[in-house]
């Protein structure tokens, strides 16, 4: 525990428990299948869980996994068994707000899958080789966008000012609950 | 042949499996790949392709070594376009195909480029990629510019030198270390993040430098830190710093008063950071614990899942060691036993198990039995294991507890479930006689509808065992019998020996019993009718009520003695001839692995690796392994096997630790040996021991170690003769004496000639709490009663000055070998006075119990009351004397 903090993966799976985007930085799941068991059963064990209000919890296969839901996505955040819980949630918490940044609030399967390019970009810009590069969502969402495509791209220089202004409001929101 | 990205004229809404990458195949896409060799590059086409290559191997899709180079090297020809979206996807494209060496050159002065740009990102992501691909040799050549980058004033480009500095610091830490004045000055940065990385490297740099982090921690703990993940990370390296302080400091912790600092933080992380540091401190105390705890206590209401569940957990680990500390959150637990999220409800409830008195027993059962019914198994058999260890803490307790566990037992569950049931019905059986018959009778209930034939096995056999030691052995008989009507054939036939079980121990029930067995012959499976004709021929004998005799009764109880390996082995290599399989044949002796398979070379197990395959270490086994010696087997029963003592220090050419095992008239010294030279093997290893200091002791036999290899340990063993029933004690010397033979640790070739040696070991001791064993007794004050008064000693001693009072008392612990009973040997901060309780077995089957009584006065004069019952005069005068002379 006295090393740095780190994550093991990042995981986006649809309503079925397909991957729509995922990202391992251990090799404690060396081969696809391996990883593929590892989210069906994940999947399976959180499912009928309700995590669309606030981040839910689980210790799964001696690993401690912060996940959160929204329409039919599934975010998953994985970190060891002595990592601490908090800071897994903040990852998560991160990585979920910047998403709901880039996808200009409409989080589903198929805006997250039409910006698939985007939803790469924010996991690069959120962890790089387990280590935490960025927990805050403004920041991340800034980043990705600022790399975004020319003007004829999906989130363009207007979208950046709107997505600033639902951080704001993101941020009173918040501040009043 | 190229597909659109989005197909919008597709009826969205009536297709529940919409995918933009419907029907995506890879060999489309890496047709498609070739518009990055056009000309006139379209960037917002390049992208979308680099898109659908990443969802491909995001998917899981493999790309074939040339597959790889070809988009590899078409990927490259986009650093031609100076878009800079598509830039940032061949950043990310170049770090999924992970390229080969040769490969790295192409890209390498484009990246260099990149990384001395103008604009922040492209430095910040090249100087990610190229660290991610990059070997030792290129780094020389962009290290200036990383050195740079680290104290770059954009944030961005700070951090993601110093993260690629991580990572490298893994492959190539002679270099990353020359950048430590650069990483220093980031410590200072002002961004947030720039900190926290610049701090994981700096303490990774330094982290053998225990002085350099202690500065380290030192100075920041003082200063600022700007991000609460900088916080969680320098709370982290202080507690290191305090661990390795704890050793040579007394008095107040350094540091505690910073770790308290961070409870009133305002970010909830490091809050609960700290607070977790603080109950992970070695030896804690209560006072310390105090704020600690109680921050947790308010998480414990938060409406978070995640801030509940973090502070439930830490304050389960703090009930396993201090669970009175954990009691004033005990109404908030309650609370969570209704918690949605089931690992929170079962963590809450176990915590409660931990810190319950006896009196609060009855009703968390209530409650617990309400919540087991929606949980998961795999919850609810943390829920029995908890239950088991409190009713061994509490065993007046058991009926309400053994009730539970019956009623769990009768409700649908799998088979680890059941279990893990079934087991602590078993050990709560042995281990508190009040709750045998009851728990027979649960357990026989259980088997009459029990779809395991593993567990029914298994309760049969328990049921033999300690069935016909019950006050009426008759009425588990239909039970039995009953499996021989309804079950497989393998229950059937451990019902068969069961029942064989009962005739021969009960002899009021043989004839009953007889005409069961006889009903068996006529079964439709084999080894059922073998075992009914095995059983009424040796205790049955015509059908005669006689006494069974002790032979049959060891066949029928005895344990089997043999290796399975090895009688596996013999029984493979027997031919079917005139002459039976002679079980004696079999080799008792438990083999140690060949030295080939166990050593890989280079993969020593690492720090907590796996633990070293060691001789057998429970004093079952050590039974086990002397019997099987022939000069050691007639010694009698083993009373007691010492914990190992090492001989040698650490990392000396050649390890040896000693267990001493005290028989009644004899002792025996088991040397474990490890050599830890690869290019030597030891033969005919021997300790020569000098008892000329221990005067009662005579030698007698001893049993070298024929071959010793390297790191594969093994045993020499001395015995000793000394006066019976008498704690003898004294010194002995002790020499390494073997012949050492060269082995080419390359080849594995050893040869012949061979040099006698000798290799001095460090002195043994055989002392007076060698002949008391540990074993508690679950009620101090009954059992004291119970003792009497008529062989009480009573004296008192002076103990001198001593650091405290807690060391006096762990001191004549260690001095008795005693067992201390009710967490006696726990003494409360600055008090002034405690007791102990302590109780033990001496050797020669004598119960002894001891009542320590200290006192402390001002100049740390330590003062203290020994009252000692036994059931022998002469043992409780030998407790004195043990006491007197150390």
């Amino acid at each position: 525990m006295d090393c740095c903090p780190s994550v093991k993966n990042i995981l986006l799976l649809d309503s079925e428990g397909k991957r729509v985007a995922v990202k391992y930085f251990s090799d404690e799941w060396p081969t696809n299948n391996s990883k593929l068991a590892f989210e069906k059963a994940l999947f399976a064990k959180t499912l009928r869980t309700n995590a669309r209000m606030e981040a839910e919890i689980v210790m799964f296969q001696d690993n401690i996994v912060v996940y959160k839901f929204v329409q039919d996505l599934h975010f998953f955040v994985t970190g060891g068994d002595h990592e601490n819980e908090l800071l897994l949630a903040a990852v998560l918490q991160g990585f979920f707000d910047a998403v709901t940044l880039l996808l200009r609030n409409s989080v589903d399967k198929r805006e997250a899958l039409e910006n698939l390019d985007l939803i790469f970009l924010c996991l690069d810009e959120i962890v790089d080789q387990g280590i935490i590069l960025e927990t805050d969502p403004s920041v991340i969402a800034g980043k990705v966008a600022i790399h975004s495509m020319d003007g004829a791209a999906p989130l363009a220089e207007q979208t950046i000012s709107q997505a600033l202004a639902t951080a704001r409001e993101h941020l009173t929101r918040t501040l009043l609950t | 042949m190229a597909q659109p990205l989005v197909k919008k004229d597709d009826d969205r809404d009536d297709e529940a499996e919409y995918s933009p990458f419907l029907g995506i195949e890879k060999g489309a896409v890496l047709q498609e790949a070739r518009v990055f060799n056009d000309p006139q590059l379209d960037p917002r086409r390049c992208s979308q392709v680099i898109t659908k290559l990443l969802y491909l191997l995001n998917q899981g899709e493999t790309f074939t070594k040339i597959e790889a180079t070809e988009v590899f090297f078409a990927v490259t020809k986009l650093f031609q376009s100076r878009d800079i979206g598509l830039r940032r996807m061949v950043y990310l494209m170049i770090k999924e195909l992970s390229p080969s060496a040769d490969e790295v050159i192409i890209v390498t002065s484009s990246l260099m480029k990149d990384m001395t740009s103008k604009t922040d990102m492209y430095r910040a992501n090249a100087i990610r990629v190229l660290c991610r691909i990059t070997d030792g040799t290129l780094l020389t050549q962009i290290e200036r510019y990383l050195k740079q980058a680290i104290v770059d004033k954009n944030p961005v480009v700070a951090s993601a030198a110093l993260v690629s500095g991580i990572h490298l610091l893994q492959t190539t830490p002679e270099i990353v270390k020359r950048w430590s004045n650069e990483v220093q000055e980031a410590v200072q940065s002002r961004a947030a993040l720039v900190q926290f990385h610049a701090l994981a490297l700096l303490h990774q740099i330094r982290q053998n430098d225990r002085l350099a982090v202690s500065k380290l921690v030192t100075s920041l703990t003082r200063g600022t830190v700007r991000s609460p993940l900088a916080q969680c990370l320098l709370i982290r390296y202080t507690t290191q710093v305090i661990r390795e302080a704890a050793t040579t400091q007394t008095g107040d912790r350094p540091f505690y008063d910073f770790l308290e600092s961070c409870l009133r933080h305002k970010a909830e992380m490091v809050i609960f950071e700290a607070a977790r540091a603080i109950t992970e401190l070695n030896g804690v105390t209560n006072r310390e614990l105090t704020p600690a705890i109680t921050v947790l206590q308010l998480f414990l209401s938060s409406s978070k899942p995640v801030l509940r569940f973090a502070a439930v957990r830490t304050l389960n680990k703090v009930a396993m060691t201090h669970p009175m500390a954990v009691t004033n959150c005990n109404i908030d637990m309650e609370s969570l036993i209704s918690d949605q999220n089931r690992s929170i409800a079962t963590l809450a409830i176990t915590t409660l198990l931990k810190t319950g008195n006896e009196s609060s027993v009855d009703r968390l059962m209530k409650q617990i039995t309400n919540f087991m019914s929606d949980i998961a198994d795999e919850f609810k058999i943390v829920v029995v294991e908890a239950i088991r260890s409190l009713c061994l803490k509490f065993p007046l307790k058991y009926r309400s507890l053994m009730n539970f566990l019956s009623n769990i037992l009768r409700e649908e569950g799998g088979f680890e479930y059941k279990k893990a049931i079934v087991d602590s019905i078993v050990i709560l059986i042995r281990d508190i006689p009040d709750a045998k018959e009851n728990g027979l009778l649960h357990l026989c209930e259980f088997i009459e509808d029990c779809e395991f034939t593993y567990l029914s096995t298994q309760i049969l056999h328990f049921l033999g065992t300690e069935g016909p030691k019950t006050s009426d052995p008759s009425k588990y008989i239909r039970y039995i019998y009953n499996r021989v009507h309804l079950e497989n054939a393998t229950v059937r036939a451990a019902a068969v020996s069961t029942l064989a079980k009962f005739g021969a121990m009960v002899d009021a029930l043989k004839p009953r019993v007889f005409v069961l067995l006889r009903r068996c012959l006529y079964d439709g499976d084999d080894e059922v009718r073998d075992r009914a004709t095995l059983y009424l021929n040796t205790v049955g004998s015509d059908g005669e009520v006689i006494e069974t005799d002790k032979d049959v009764k060891d066949f029928l109880f005895g344990s089997l003695d043999i290796p399975l390996a090895n009688i596996e082995t013999s029984l493979k290599n027997y031919e079917p001839a005139e002459q039976p399989f002679d079980i004696n044949s079999v080799p008792k002796e438990v083999k140690t692995q060949p030295l080939a398979e166990k050593k890989a070379p280079g993969k020593m197990p690492a720090g907590l690796g796996a633990p070293p395959s060691g001789p057998p270490s429970t004093v079952d086994a050590y039974e086990k392994l002397l019997s099987s010696i022939p000069e050691f087997s007639d010694f009698g029963k083993l009373f007691k096997s010492a914990a190992p003592v090492e001989l040698t220090e650490a990392e000396t050419e050649y390890a040896v630790n000693v267990v001493k095992h005290i028989f009644d008239k004899h002792v025996v010294f088991q040397y474990n040996c490890t050599n830890t030279i690869p290019e030597q093997l030891l033969e005919n290893v021997t300790v020569i021991v000098d008892a000329s200091e221990a005067e009662e002791f005579a030698e007698l036999a001893s049993k070298p170690l024929r071959s010793l290899p390297y790191d594969s340990p093994g045993q020499t063993f001395v015995a000793f003769e000394k006066p019976e029933g008498v704690p003898a004690v004294g010194k002995f010397s002790n020499m390494l004496r073997f012949i050492v033979k060269e082995v080419d640790p390359t080849t594995g070739d050893v040869e012949d000639d061979g040099v006698e040696d000798e290799y001095q070991l460090e002195d043994l001791e055989v002392v007076a709490a060698d002949y008391v064993m540990k074993v508690g007794v679950s009620n101090f004050r009954n059992a004291w009663e119970s003792i009497g008064p008529d062989f009480e000693r009573v004296d008192e001693y002076g103990l001198g000055p001593r650091e405290s009072l807690a060391e006096a008392v762990s001191a004549v612990i260690s001095l008795l070998g005693m067992q201390p009973c009710e967490g006696t040997e726990v003494v409360a901060n600055n008090s002034r006075s405690h007791t102990c309780l302590l109780s033990g077995v001496f050797i020669g089957n004598v119960k002894v119990l001891v009542r320590l009584q200290f006192g402390i006065d001002g100049p740390k004069e330590v003062a203290m009351k020994l009252a000692v019952r036994s059931e022998d005069d002469n043992v409780s005068d030998m407790i004195h004397e043990i006491v007197a002379s150390g």
